[in-house]
């Protein structure tokens, strides 16, 4: 007997997984992993000021992060500072600033742990519209994008040569990344949204030869992550966001006994 | 101060033409007053020392880098090939030589082929774009600036990482390549010996114009001889004597100016 709350927690899940496939892959192929993890600390600030001005959380989340995001964009431009540095500031400085925000809100307790680890037995009806309009909107809008984004992430100055708008994709890119975080917080957690985004696609390398392909597989490791993690959960009764990191984590070591397929290759 | 160049080029139209760019990385001066002209069907080499200017000069001509002041103007509708100096490449994202060349545009499978030739890389166009070495890394970058047919090639080090006998190969290659499609190209280089023998005009960079003109006359000037030292201005002044002829495509010796290679529409194929 499979319980409301349990499946709407493997769609919920299934749903992010659908989001987190294709931009874990360009969080990948662009080394943006920590890019990633910064804006996923903004999560807790999001959290309490969509609870002070009264909007849903993910969507509060969701506007934090791509204010951070384009923060960044910014204070990459000068040259005092070296990228990783500011990430990490300014990752801390809002995470610091989203706790002190909590602390102040004594009417209302928030549950952090379920911010920090997940909650996605939690996931309710708003809830799955707002992950799978995220999906629709995500994976909509790089399939639309896909060539430029493509093309950015192999040469930025290539792709201004030929005409890509460079700023315009990379905004993208990072609004996507922005989106993808405020829905996989709701499933795993801030602490390990990023996972949910970069080890699916890591675990994909080796069953791909073309980027489409690995995107697809991407996505389908994924959920299959979701899936396998959430019955697990329900098993063996262990927190379901970490046993479904656990469960892409374990793809990935399986994935490296595969050989690196490249498409062709040397006769020698 | 516009390039003197040869009278067949100087009637050339110009392509790009630079006036006063200065461009300003927070308190340094990273280019000052520069005025830079690039004519129909030729070759012109930027030299300088390391933190000249030249991939910044290149990249203000590309339209990447707005100059703090001074002016840049592009022909209407000039295509421009560019072949970046550095590519990062990484097993990661799996990527053909062949999806990496079509990236820019879709190219119909028989260009593909002639164009591959032309740079003698077709035999590596399934190979991962990871795994190819630095010589064949620069052909497929020459061939992607190619397949979108430009009237400008911006060749930043083209022979970075190439092995110093195919050095000479792909620099005749670029010489073939403006002569076949009358293009003009400009590039970086730091093989001297090269530059030398197969450009039109050098123009020699220290974050201002110190000279430039043909290879002879940029060899005698005296601020030429004062940043690469007296010793390596002689030695290139006696390889120029040696060497000033060009090879045809049989490697016959042919004279360097028997016009043709200037003409950008002699060698044009029909």
């Amino acid at each position: 007997m499979i319980e409301d709350f349990f499946l709407r927690a493997l769609a919920g899940g299934i749903g992010a997984a659908f989001a987190a496939g294709p931009v874990g892959c360009f969080v990948v192929w662009r080394n943006l992993a920590y890019f990633g993890t910064a804006l996923a600390h903004a999560v807790l600030l999001g959290v309490a000021l969509g609870f002070l001005l009264d909007i849903a959380p993910i969507l509060a989340v969701f506007a934090i992060c791509l204010l951070l995001a384009l923060c960044l964009l910014l204070l990459e431009r000068q040259r005092y500072i070296s990228v990783d540095a500011l990430l990490g500031v300014l990752a801390h400085a809002v995470f610091a600033g989203g706790l002190v925000v909590v602390a102040f809100m004594e009417r209302l307790r928030i549950d952090l742990i379920g911010y920090l680890f997940g909650d996605i037995l939690s996931v309710g009806a708003v809830d799955l519209w707002l992950i799978f309009g995220t999906a629709v909107i995500v994976t909509g809008a790089l399939a639309w994008q896909w060539r430029n984004l493509l093309s950015v992430t192999v040469n930025r100055d290539l792709a201004a040569v030929e005409g890509v708008p460079v700023e315009r994709v990379r905004l993208l890119l990072l609004f996507l990344l922005a989106a993808v975080i405020a829905v996989g917080m709701k499933i795993v957690g801030m602490l390990l949204v990023v996972a949910l985004v970069i080890v699916p696609a890591a675990a994909a390398r080796r069953m791909a030869t073309t980027p489409e392909q690995m995107a697809v597989a991407s996505t389908a490791i994924g959920i299959a992550s979701v899936v396998a993690g959430l019955f697990a959960a329900l098993q063996w009764d262990i927190p379901a966001g970490p046993a479904i990191v656990l469960v892409a984590s374990a793809i990935f070591a399986l994935s490296l006994i595969l050989p690196v397929r490249s498409g062709g290759g040397r006769a020698d | 101060m516009s390039p003197p160049s040869s009278s067949e080029s100087a009637q050339a139209p110009p392509l790009v033409e630079a006036r006063g760019v200065c461009v300003r990385f927070g308190r340094l001066n990273v280019l000052d007053n520069v005025d830079i002209v690039v004519r129909a069907g030729e070759i012109m080499t930027l030299v300088g020392l390391n933190g000249a200017g030249k991939s910044t000069l290149l990249r203000v001509i590309l339209g990447i880098v707005k100059p703090d002041s001074g002016e840049v103007r592009r022909a209407p509708g000039l295509r421009i090939g560019y072949s970046p100096q550095h590519l990062h490449r990484d097993q990661i994202l799996p990527m053909t030589v062949r999806r990496f060349l079509t990236l820019g545009a879709p190219a119909r499978p028989e260009k593909l082929a002639t164009v591959l030739d032309e740079v003698g890389a077709d035999s590596i166009l399934d190979f991962p774009l990871s795994e190819i070495s630095g010589g064949e890394l620069q052909r497929v970058l020459l061939a992607r600036a190619l397949l979108r047919e430009p009237g400008l090639l911006v060749l930043d080090e083209p022979l970075a990482g190439v092995d110093v006998t195919s050095q000479s190969e792909l620099y005749n290659l670029i010489g073939s390549i403006r002569d076949r499609y009358g293009c003009a190209v400009i590039l970086v280089s730091h093989d001297l010996h090269l530059v030398m023998a197969a450009t039109d005009t050098v123009v020699c960079l220290n974050r201002h114009i110190c000279c430039s003109g043909r290879p002879q006359v940029v060899l005698r000037h005296p601020e030429f001889i004062s940043l690469f030292g007296p010793h390596l201005s002689e030695t290139l002044a006696v390889y120029q004597h040696m060497h000033d002829h060009r090879h045809d495509a049989l490697g016959e010796p042919m004279a360097a100016d028997s016009g043709v290679a200037r003409d950008p529409q002699a060698g044009r194929r029909p």
